[in-house]
This record gives C-alpha cells, sequence and structure tokens, in this order.
C-alpha cells in the first residue's frame, strides 16, 4: 500500500475521532450541568460565526453586497431563499467590480 | 404534528423532507468538491485516491489542507496532524448533537456521526430546536445526497479538473461563507446569540490575522462557548426549565 493511502486512512480515522469524540466526552456524564448546556447550545453560533468572520477581512464591494443581502433575505426567507439570493447578488456584482 | 407517527410512509416523507433540506448544501458545495478532485490530481494524487479522500475524510476545508501538505512533501504524520486540526472543530459539533440522537440505534448513531459536517450539524440542530424530533430517516435524507455528490463531484474534478474556467467571476470561492452566514442568522432567536456570535467572530478575527488558519476556527469557538458557559445561567435560558 502506497503513503499516500495509509495518509487518507489516518486522516479519515482522525476525522472521525473528532466527529465522535465530543459525544462518548459527554455521553459519560449522567447529567449535564445547566452551564455545559449553555455552552453546547451555543455552538452552532460560535463555530459557524468563525467559518465567515475572517472573510470579511478580504471581503470587497461585491462580498459585501451578497453578505448583506444574504443577511436581509434571511430575516423572511428559507435557507434556499437565502443562499440564492447572496450568490446572485456576488456574481453579478463581481462582473462589475471583480 | 405528525412527527411521533411512526410508519414506514412517515419515515420516507421524513427522509424527502430531509432531502429537500439538501439541496443548497449539494449547490454550494459541488463547486467545491470539483476543485478539490482537480487539486488532489494536480498534487500527485491518482483519481482513486481523490475519490477514497473524499469518501473516507468527508471534510471540504480538510481535504483541501492535506492536498496542499501533500503537494509540499511534507511529513505523513504532520498531513495527517493538520487534517486533525481544521476538523477538531466537530468535536463541539457532536456533543452538541449527541443529545438529539441518543434515541437512535448504535450502527445508526456511529453513521450519523461520520456523515456529521457543519451544515448537517447546523441544520439537525435548528430543526432540535424548532422542537420537533431528529429522526435517522429524515438526518439520512439531509446528509446522503451531499455525500454522494461530493465524493462524485470529486471524482469528476480529479478526470476533468482542468477543464474549469474562471472561479473567481462565478462567484465559487465565496459561495460557503454565504451559506454559512445564512445558518449562523438562523441561530438568532437563541439565547445569547448576539454575545455569542460577537465574542466568536472578535476572537476567530485575532487568531486568525495572530495564530494564522486553521487554529482561528477552534480559538473562536471556543471562546463563544466559554461565554455561555460563563455567564449566569439565566441569561441563557437554560436553568428556567423545572
Amino acid at each position: 500500500m502506497s503513503t499516500t493511502f495509509w495518509i487518507i486512512i489516518a486522516g479519515a480515522t482522525a476525522t472521525y475521532l473528532t466527529r465522535i469524540g465530543g459525544h462518548l466526552v459527554i455521553s459519560r456524564f449522567d447529567t449535564i450541568h445547566p452551564r455545559v448546556e449553555a455552552g453546547l447550545n451555543a455552538v452552532p453560533a460560535a463555530v459557524l460565526t468563525t467559518l465567515v468572520a475572517p472573510e470579511l477581512l478580504n471581503a470587497g464591494p461585491a462580498e459585501w453586497a451578497a453578505l448583506v443581502v444574504t443577511a436581509v433575505v434571511s430575516l423572511r426567507g428559507g435557507l434556499m431563499a437565502m443562499f440564492l439570493a447572496g450568490a446572485a447578488v456576488l456574481i453579478v456584482a463581481r462582473q462589475f467590480v471583480g | 404534528m405528525a412527527t411521533d407517527v411512526i410508519s414506514e410512509s412517515g419515515a420516507k416523507s421524513d427522509f424527502w423532507q430531509g432531502v429537500r433540506l439538501s439541496m443548497p448544501v449539494v449547490v454550494a458545495s459541488a463547486p467545491f468538491a470539483v476543485l478539490f478532485g482537480a487539486l488532489a490530481v494536480d498534487n500527485g494524487f491518482s483519481v482513486l485516491e481523490a475519490f477514497l479522500m473524499s469518501a473516507l475524510v468527508y471534510g471540504g476545508a480538510s481535504q483541501m489542507v492535506g492536498i496542499q501538505l501533500f503537494g509540499q512533501h511534507v511529513a505523513p504524520w504532520l498531513i495527517v496532524l493538520s487534517i486533525f486540526a481544521v476538523n477538531f472543530r466537530h468535536v463541539l459539533y457532536s456533543a452538541g448533537i449527541g443529545r438529539r440522537i441518543a434515541h437512535w440505534p448504535i450502527i445508526q448513531q456511529a453513521l450519523g456521526y461520520f456523515i456529521l459536517t457543519d451544515p448537517q450539524f447546523a441544520v439537525a440542530e435548528a430543526r432540535a430546536q424548532s422542537g420537533q424530533t431528529v429522526g435517522f430517516a429524515w438526518y439520512l435524507g439531509l446528509g446522503l445526497p451531499v455525500y454522494v455528490f461530493w465524493i462524485i463531484e470529486s471524482a469528476l474534478g480529479a478526470v476533468f479538473g482542468k477543464l474549469i474556467p474562471d472561479t473567481h467571476a462565478l462567484g465559487i470561492d465565496f459561495l460557503l461563507p454565504i451559506y454559512f452566514l445564512g445558518l449562523v442568522l438562523g441561530f438568532r432567536k437563541r439565547p445569547l446569540w448576539l454575545p455569542v456570535v460577537i465574542a466568536s467572530g472578535a476572537a476567530s478575527i485575532v487568531a486568525y490575522k495572530t495564530v494564522g488558519s486553521p487554529w482561528h476556527v477552534s480559538i473562536g469557538a471556543i471562546a463563544g462557548v466559554l461565554l455561555a458557559v460563563l455567564l449566569p445561567p439565566h441569561h441563557s435560558g437554560v436553568g428556567e426549565r423545572p
């Protein structure tokens, strides 16, 4: 077996450990402390924000326009509507401002 | 609500409901799958190896980083460690979603954790928040199309990668931030949402500038979660329950 193959297997194993690890740790406790539960409830906003925030550093007019439209549409529309609106604005704006 | 009616037709419609929700994810991730396949071959992977990595690791950002380092002839253990670092945020997803799927049979749980990506977690968590059960059929409907398209498109990218036109004009590099912003905003009714977003956003930007990628994700996430843990429970709405 090639080195590449083993890198893939080890990388896949490491990834699966991260995907099951949090559950294995938490499930060892019979009750979840209210503060831990508050922390777990904060996970979606906390993690997903870190995937967006650094992008703002390099965002130009086209990117900002797309994000603003996405935010506005998300107040009313569903996930698909807001995604398509943001993507459409981005593509159109980039034809003008690159 | 008919979520407590457990029947074959109920599971079937749950599955298709999940499939509908998976469509934006399929669209947003498609360019990255193709791009990954193209980059993988460019950096010395075979088409089969690119396909295998997508099928077994199944984590876009970590696959890109792995490929990049492989092309630079970095030591294998360091490549694996980097993949682990990029994917470390899933530990938090895993701890969070475990509360929602603990009622599944163990094999279904094992499979569920395997496809626990960013959107999979966010959409499932949003469903749980709205008071609905996160069932296996629904969860699979949400995750399976994304997985199948991801591995097929990776292989296509590996075979035809050279044919990709101007990715910048098509906005491909910025589709995921748009999608993730929508997901973040979807949680805005949660207690502590704004303080958590501000803490995570600020911490991730500072970490991005100082420590560098990919650690800014874990550092920013921990900052937001810690804030929620440290604030008195009456702010987080958790202690109110009987």
